[in-house]
């Protein structure tokens, strides 16, 4: 038994800890920048809503549009889809530098989502408050906005981190890699079970791992 | 100090246009606590949001100072607004923000230099009596502690003007007599002045030097408090006249009373409370008065009391009784039940 263990990371432990990295840089850069494009475009979608202080008819409409449109392409077909805009801004079309494009392309829209009905949530009667004191829109954005739905926020982004870490075992699709990948490739369509379920095991604590710390930091940043 | 000229209001949903306020005018005086009462759905919420434009109005125009803010470019209107302090039924305080920090983010989103703000904030939570509670949250404050952080913001800075929007609605009784101790005392020893809206007439007797009525988007009376008591013109008067002063008498006593004599209301301000009137009468004329219900309140500058008398005697010395009284002061009237086919 032991010496099973021993072989099975004699042959493995290389495949899976490149697996490992492999996830978090697909996961950690398309995160980042999932958020800096979904952060502002979910701002922009709640502000131009109706009665909102950029109320905008149009730009909302074409936002959600556009936002709707993108969220019922599964991410399987989108990975193809937008091959060529892939080709276009990463310069390729494998590798972790070709998935990123996708994944960010799949998780910004969500991520605006998501922040939508957290800026949803503050109280429209404090902005109020700092609209009465004089203070620009911008500034309520951020010292209001954003800081009273900041719980709620991150609950959001813990949702898509782990919603990023189920996309990207479609990423090996591209060979971009990861533990996704290695899960399908020996376990599932070379018989390796061991690599499967060692692979599944580390998805479940890595899954675990960032909900747990998604609520505490949510429920220490909360102060109702 | 602040003027309303002709306000309109008018709100435009699907189904209709609501006219919330109909050619309002109103002019509050620097130095003075106004207080403008109405029912809900009177408009009165709608016209305090006029004073610092977060609600634009359809026609009429606004101004503080005598500049003209319904003119105003919005950067303007931002410094403009940093002369006007508001506070809100509902507080509206930071949660994620402790009492400190919610009276300094907005000083420093207003550019107080960063020196002034630590003195500043210690300087209000001071004078609202909270220098305690400096790093406690909101969630961990009662709701009369939560009101004083907002009015310690808002006078954070140093306005010339305190919007107060239904502040004590949401108090009880024993809070709310404290936060309007405190609003009087801002008033007299920092000199800002005050417009408040209210459906509550104990907040404009204890506070106010002067009130409007409103109804149906109008002002439909206006003028001392003490005047608004003594004598209220309108029904919607009268009615928050008498959620004060409860005088209604059983109409069947009032008929078997009318029998043997006069029922009158004898209204005292000030000075002439102190007298006694009636015991004056007694020994004057030949009439045996008795009370059948009295009051007295205490106004911002005077106190003020009501007595329905029963004046047992004859026509001629009644009428000469209350001639008398009239001499010393005291305002006479022919009872009769105040907005009784209102009062539910």
């Amino acid at each position: 038994m032991l010496a099973s263990i021993t072989a099975f990371f004699d042959n493995w432990s290389l495949e899976i800890w490149e697996a490992v990295i492999q996830t978090f840089q697909m996961v950690g850069i398309a995160l980042a920048i999932s958020i800096l494009i979904g952060l502002p475009l979910g701002v922009l979608l709640t502000l131009s809503g109706p009665g909102k202080a950029l109320e905008n008819k149009v730009l909302n409409h074409g936002l959600n549009l556009i936002i709707n449109v993108i969220r019922s392409i599964p991410f399987i077909i989108l990975l193809f889809f937008i091959l060529p805009f892939t080709k276009m801004i990463a310069g390729t079309t494998i590798g972790v530098g070709g998935a990123i494009v996708p994944l960010v392309v799949y998780t910004a829209p969500y991520i605006a989502r998501l922040m939508e009905s957290s800026l949803l949530e503050v109280d429209r009667g404090v902005i109020e408050a700092y609209e009465a004191m004089g203070i620009k829109t911008r500034h309520i954005i951020w010292h209001v906005l954003i800081r009273e739905s900041r719980s709620s926020i991150i609950l959001g982004l813990t949702i898509s981190t782990i919603g990023l870490i189920g996309a990207t075992a479609m990423a090996g699709l591209v060979g971009a890699g990861g533990l996704g990948d290695l899960a399908y490739r020996y376990g599932h369509l070379r018989y390796e079970v061991d690599v499967m379920y060692v692979t599944v095991f580390i998805l479940i604590i890595l899954v675990q791992g960032i909900q747990t710390f998604g609520n505490r930091l949510s429920a220490r940043l909360k102060k109702d | 100090m602040i003027e309303f000229k002709n306000i309109t209001k008018v709100f435009h949903t699907k189904s209709k246009d609501t006219k919330a306020l109909d050619d309002v005018s109103l002019h509050v005086k620097k130095g003075t606590i106004f207080g403008v009462i109405g029912y809900s759905g009177a408009g009165k919420s709608t016209l305090i949001r006029m004073a610092n434009l977060l609600e634009k109005p359809t026609k009429g125009q606004v101004f503080l100072n005598g500049k003209e803010l319904t003119k105003m470019s919005r950067g303007d209107l931002n410094i403009a607004r940093q002369k006007m302090g508001m506070i809100f039924q509902s507080f509206n305080l930071l949660k994620t923000g402790t009492v400190y920090e919610n009276i300094a983010i907005p000083l420093k989103l207003t550019g107080v230099p960063k020196k002034e703000i630590k003195e500043r904030v210690n300087k209000y939570l001071e004078i609202v009596g909270l220098l305690d509670k400096t790093n406690a949250y909101p969630a961990q404050l009662s709701g009369g502690q939560k009101q004083r952080v907002a009015i310690a913001r808002a006078l954070a800075h140093e306005p010339e003007v305190l919007l107060c929007d239904e502040a004590t609605s949401a108090l009880d009784p024993d809070t709310t007599e404290s936060i309007l101790a405190l609003l009087s005392k801002i008033n007299s020893e920092l000199g800002i002045t005050i417009l408040l809206i209210t459906h509550e007439m104990n907040v404009v007797q204890s506070i106010c030097h002067e009130v409007a009525v409103m109804e149906n988007g109008r002002i439909v009376e206006q003028g001392k408090v003490i005047d608004l008591f003594s004598q209220p013109k309108t029904e919607t008067a009268k009615r928050f006249v008498q959620s004060i002063f409860n005088d209604k008498i059983p109409e069947e006593l009032v008929e078997n009373l009318k029998n043997s004599g006069q029922i009158v209301t004898l209204s005292f301000i000030g000075q002439s409370s102190g007298k006694p009137a009636l015991a004056m009468v007694t020994k004057q004329f030949d009439i045996f008065p008795s009370i059948l219900s009295g009051n007295i309140a205490q106004l911002k500058d005077e106190p003020y009391g009501r007595l329905v008398v029963h004046l047992e005697g004859s026509a001629s010395e009644a009428e000469k009784a209350m001639n008398y009284l009239t001499e010393l002061g005291v305002i006479v009237e022919k009872y009769q039940n105040r907005g009784e086919s209102h009062v539910g």
